[in-house]
């Protein structure tokens, strides 16, 4: 077990560096750059839907070199600043660095991580534009999206200890945070949460990941809509390795307009949103 | 305030008899203060005719601000003869580029290598000073402010807003109208159009009320459809940033560099014809290298 955290801190944040992003958007993407007749919407939906693409390139700009008057939120927010071909040459060097292996040590099934990570990020979309006019939807979808970032990180980084924790929250059947908590010292959305803050990005997205398993505490229409979108998402494409679904704590129900059931109904059909995951999370033929 | 223009083309120089009228060299502004402070803007083609014009000056301090890395805007910094004098002190200003992860050193580390030009950057014998600047981050000169602005190009590009003595002049650098990158049916075509229209308010912030405006005016309105997202403006899109923003003087520069002198002015009668100069509006201008104002 790591027990100092500023070392974890230090060796996560270097490692994320070479993290590759997934293959079926790397793919897409060098596809996208080799067609001249491309457009800059589709470069934007192939980045919006990779969680890893996602956070370097919000990484990159929200760094401290510039002191914009926004954070930069959204891949579209930072196209209209630097412009498609800056963002579109920041993800082909995300993409040189390679694809994300199907198979890794720790057992990480990376399909089942991006079809939950993008149904949570549409239901936090759309849960967002139906309960609080005051937050941007886009910004919930961005925390929908990388909710679970954490996951990734120790995948690829710590898998021997991941997998501890994986086996330990299956044999002792409680919560993978918890097993986490017991078998790494800190769980993945700490760990999310701190990547987030040590990048600059708006606290609202790193306190969002933070809480995603600490409903009691969300205060804030975000990080209640993606709690609650983190639950709907497990019943429609369960998270790998957590299909517990939560009730919802009366500050996130409070916040969403309520319980789990009342939420699904109010918000429709989500079909739509589940197969628009499922299309993007298949990984290519080549991998 | 004195304005001169030593390269108003864009792309490339086009020296010949075609553009002996309006010049073929590329992008470079000189500015003076009322006190003869030198703020250099970009380092194309024509700032090797500025280098000549600065050689009894010497020792000098130039502050150079560069728009934006393409070679249009740096090629003739090699050329800068102040570089290479012992006692100049330059000041070169720019933007961090994200994607190669570096400030505005690189346009001269870029170009001054072993196999591209005799001498090295380590060579030079004036006294050089990086400035990485941001966005909305005023640099405070002598006598001087100047601002840079965001706007929109294929690679970072920085316009640059300059006060001094009650005084304002603003470059565009190469800045393209922003567009929707939807369509109207799309769902995120809305809030993409709330992104550009906040954008686009805090550019004509920036630009109010300047006293001249020098806009990169490469297109007609005509040619525009067909190089879209390429990063350029067109006559009409100057014109109704420098109305919008209230400047006195648009000068209209970059000019497309296959358009001849002829052709130049004859386009330039067409937008005046479209677009009447009114009064208390702004007054158009198209931008002729050696041309120098005072304001």
């Amino acid at each position: 077990m790591i027990q100092n955290p500023s070392e974890l801190n230090r060796k996560i944040s270097d490692a994320v560096e070479k993290i590759p992003a997934f293959p079926k958007s790397v793919q897409k993407l060098l596809q996208l750059t080799r067609d001249i007749n491309s457009q800059p919407k589709d470069l934007v939906s192939v980045i919006e839907t990779d969680p890893v693409m996602t956070v370097k390139i919000l990484k990159v700009l929200n760094s401290a070199y510039y002191n914009w008057p926004n954070k930069i939120t959204s891949i579209n927010r930072s196209v209209v600043y630097l412009g498609v071909n800056t963002i579109k040459n920041l993800a082909l060097s995300i993409a040189a660095i390679g694809v994300l292996p199907k198979e890794n040590k720790a057992g990480f099934d990376i399909q089942r991580y991006l079809l939950h990570s993008l149904t949570v990020a549409g239901v936090a979309k759309r849960l967002c534009a139906k309960v609080d006019a005051g937050t941007d939807p886009m910004d919930c979808h961005i925390a929908g999206l990388l909710h679970d970032f954490g996951k990734v990180v120790f995948a690829q980084f710590m898998p021997e200890e991941w997998a501890a924790a994986l086996a330990l929250s299956r044999e002792s059947a409680i919560p993978l945070y918890l097993a986490e908590q017991k078998a790494i010292g800190v769980d993945h959305a700490a760990v999310g949460a701190m990547l987030a803050e040590k990048w600059q990005f708006p606290n609202a997205l790193a306190e969002s990941i933070r809480l995603h398993h600490d409903g009691e505490n969300c205060n804030s229409p975000m990080s209640a809509c993606v709690f609650a979108a983190n639950q709907i998402g497990k019943r429609l494409a369960a998270a790998p390795d957590d299909s517990n679904v939560e009730e919802l704590p009366p500050a996130v129900a409070a916040h969403c307009g309520g319980d789990l059931d009342e939420l699904l109904d109010s918000l429709g059909d989500l079909s739509k949103a589940v197969e628009e995951a499922r299309v993007f999370s298949q990984i290519g033929a080549a991998s | 305030m004195k304005i001169k223009f030593w390269g108003v083309r864009g792309s490339i120089p086009v020296p010949g008899p075609n553009t002996a009228k309006y010049g073929g060299n590329t992008t470079c502004i000189e500015i003076r203060t009322d006190d003869q402070e030198l703020i250099i803007l970009d380092g194309g083609t024509g700032i090797f005719p500025l280098a000549q014009s600065l050689l009894g000056e010497m020792p000098l301090t130039a502050n150079v601000f560069v728009t934006h890395s393409h070679w249009d805007h740096i090629q003739g910094l090699p050329f800068f003869i102040p570089f290479f004098v012992p006692g100049n002190r330059m000041r070169l200003h720019g933007a961090y580029d994200f994607v190669s992860g570096r400030g505005v050193e690189q346009v001269m580390d870029a170009q001054l290598q072993y196999s591209f030009f005799p001498i090295r950057e380590a060579e030079l014998k004036a006294t050089i000073e990086y400035v990485k600047l941001a966005p909305g981050e005023a640099v405070q000169l002598r006598t001087a402010s100047v601002t840079p602005v965001l706007l929109n190009h294929p690679v970072i590009n920085f316009g640059y807003r300059i006060d001094a003595n009650g005084k304002s002049v603003f470059f565009t650098g190469d800045h393209e109208p922003y567009y929707n990158i939807y369509d109207a049916a799309d769902e995120s075509f809305r809030e993409y159009q709330e992104l550009i229209e906040e954008k686009e308010q805090s550019i004509l912030e920036a630009v109010a009320g300047v006293d001249v405006l020098v806009a990169d005016t490469s297109y007609t309105v005509e040619e525009y459809p067909a190089k879209k997202g390429w990063g350029h403006g067109h006559f009409d899109s100057s014109i109704d940033l420098a109305k919008k923003a209230g400047a006195k003087i648009l000068y209209c520069t970059h000019h497309e560099p296959t358009r001849s002198d002829s052709e130049l002015e004859q386009e330039f009668a067409k937008i005046l014809a479209r677009h009447p100069q009114q009064s208390g509006g702004p007054e158009y201008r198209l931008a002729r290298e050696g041309e120098e104002i005072e304001i």
